[in-house]
């Protein structure tokens, strides 16, 4: 792909041909991997910040119309004078049929089906008020009151993200590791192959490390080479993807834009392919050179 | 610098009791000892497979000793740090007996090797490589690689990369083997020359008729054992005097020298060409 002036002739060894081809599916890969990780990180967050500091209060409907209004309305005064409450909605009717309405058909708008009041809660960022401590204040007063600040839901979601997090990170070091192997048997064999041209320069008076840089030079040549073609592979690889994604229903998954920061943490993966690929040829020359006289 | 120092004091090789085996054969080289001084000028003659090569490694290097006792400028090999071991190196030049250029580099790149190792300049490089090559006629092949150059045309490229860097020692290992008479002699005065400049030598070779004629010291291998002849600058092999003999020698080496920027001068500056 790229030809280095050196001293030894690695550029004819058949695997440094076929290392930049592995180099770039190893970084496609770990691209996409990272981008997964980004994308389920800042969906995450997304929930959790947009459920952290809500509350759902649900007032369980009795067939007396009438009580339920005082019943609603004493639990909006005991709301009012919660000073942890920033706001508080109640769901009018016609949203809760349009919310029920997908799960239970038309019956939910018939008017003979019971509907409970929901009314959505925010609290103050600061306040330090529990889905218990506010349920405990309001059954005190009224009853058939029930709270949910969402809580189990979303520690279960967010239990699962993060272990398609840590998954992709995994597959992120195999990645690594998997060309940290192949970069070590690569060079090994380059090694074994130039063993008289090595001797040569041994007896010429190079230093071990002269001859490791070298190796790692043409390691980093073909890592670079290589990563940025696996990179311009994944690159639209992602868009269609999130193109795809977009088509969903966007109340499904929350729209993740790729942030500046997320480009540069892509983009720098060739580079750190290569470099890790040129430390490893490094030391696995040197390594190798300390048993020869 | 420490090297500069002892190289005055202590011969420039030395040989005790040195026995070298491959393996668990038996020792080719058998109780070798000697010492070379400074400046000196000796043929290393033997049968096929007496050891000439086996002892020509040892000092450059590219074997360690069975048993024994080998300093090098007077270095204790043994006991010198492998780091070390390139500074070594780079005070040796060495003919191989195949040569041993590196076939994918141009000449002038065989050539410059020394120097770009040694961490010289690339202007310095380019002049020196450039005069040199020059010198020993391979001005018109600087670009060529060694496998499109005849036999006489690589010997030159591998005699002027084992000189440079203006070594101290220079090996070369059958040098005249693949020559004819006339190119043979040719050579031998060639090395006779950097003799002159003060660069000790060492040559292995069977045509004992180039030694007769030019009556240098000679050492004798016969089945890993070592005879030495002296010529016509004395080796000291008791050990236990100085011979003055090497004295006015070792000062035209001194003095051929600059103690600055030492490696990255060639040891021939003469117009003269090699044909």
């Amino acid at each position: 792909m790229i030809r280095i002036r050196s001293d030894l002739p690695l550029d004819r060894d058949q695997l440094n041909r076929f290392l930049p081809w592995l180099i770039a599916f190893m970084v496609f890969l770990s691209v996409l991997a990272v981008a997964g990780m980004l994308v389920l990180h800042a969906t995450a967050s997304k929930w959790d910040r947009g459920v952290r500091g809500t509350m759902t209060v649900q007032i369980v409907p009795s067939n007396d119309n009438y009580r339920d209004e005082a019943r609603l309305n004493d639990v909006l005064t005991i709301l009012a004078t919660s000073p942890e409450i920033l706001r508080y909605d109640v769901l009018d009717n016609n949203e809760l049929v349009r919310l029920l309405e997908p799960w239970i058909g038309a019956v939910a708008g018939s008017g003979e089906l019971p509907l409970p009041k929901l009314i959505d809660v925010e609290l103050r960022s600061t306040a330090m008020l529990s889905a218990d401590a506010l349920g405990e204040r309001l059954t005190e007063r009224v009853g058939g009151v029930s709270i949910d600040d969402h809580r189990v839901w979303l520690d279960r979601l967010v239990r699962l993200i993060e272990t398609f997090e840590a998954l992709a990170f995994l597959v992120l070091l195999f990645i690594i590791l998997a060309t940290v192997g192949t970069i070590i048997f690569t060079t090994r064999t380059g090694l074994a192959v130039h063993r008289e041209a090595i001797e040569v320069l041994h007896l010429i008076g190079a230093h071990d490390l002269y001859i490791a840089r070298q190796f790692a030079r043409r390691a980093l040549g073909l890592g670079l080479a290589g990563g940025i073609v696996g990179l311009f592979l994944a690159v639209p690889t992602i868009w269609a993807l999130a193109h795809l994604a977009q088509t969903l229903d966007d109340r499904l998954l929350p729209n993740i834009q790729f942030g500046v920061l997320h480009w540069v943490i892509m983009a720098a993966l060739p580079i750190v392919v290569s470099v890790v690929a040129m430390l490893t040829a490094k030391v696995t020359v040197m390594r190798s050179l300390e048993r020869m006289l | 610098m420490h090297i500069e120092n002892l190289i005055n004091e202590e011969p420039i090789v030395r040989f005790d009791n040195v026995g070298l085996r491959y393996g668990l054969g038996s020792e080719v080289l058998k109780d070798v000892t000697f010492a070379l001084q400074t400046g000196s000028f000796h043929f290393l003659l033997g049968e096929s497979g007496a050891g000439k090569s086996s002892l020509l490694k040892l000092i450059y290097l590219a074997l360690r000793p069975s048993r024994g006792l080998i300093s090098l400028f007077g270095n204790d090999i043994a006991t010198t740090a492998r780091g070390q071991l390139p500074a070594l190196r780079r005070s040796v030049g060495v003919v191989f007996q195949e040569y041993r250029l590196l076939n994918h580099l141009s000449a002038f790149d065989n050539v410059a090797l020394p120097l770009r190792v040694a961490g010289v300049k690339r202007s310095e490089v380019e002049k020196h490589v450039g005069e040199l090559l020059t010198w020993v006629g391979l001005r018109d092949h600087m670009r060529a690689r060694p496998p499109t150059l005849s036999g006489g045309q690589q010997q030159r490229v591998a005699i002027a990369r084992a000189v440079i860097s203006r070594p101290r020692l220079l090996l070369a290992d059958e040098p005249t083997g693949n020559v004819d008479d006339t190119m043979a002699f040719r050579l031998v005065h060639l090395f006779e020359e950097l003799n002159r400049l003060g660069t000790t030598i060492i040559i292995a070779t069977h045509n004992h008729q180039l030694v007769e004629r030019l009556g240098h010291g000679s050492l004798h291998l016969v089945k890993g054992r070592l005879s030495v002849t002296p010529g016509r600058v004395a080796i000291k092999h008791d050990m236990t005097s100085e011979t003055s003999v090497s004295k006015p020698i070792k000062n035209l080496h001194n003095a051929g020298r600059e103690p600055e920027n030492e490696m990255s001068k060639p040891v021939l500056n003469t117009q003269k060409k090699l044909k």
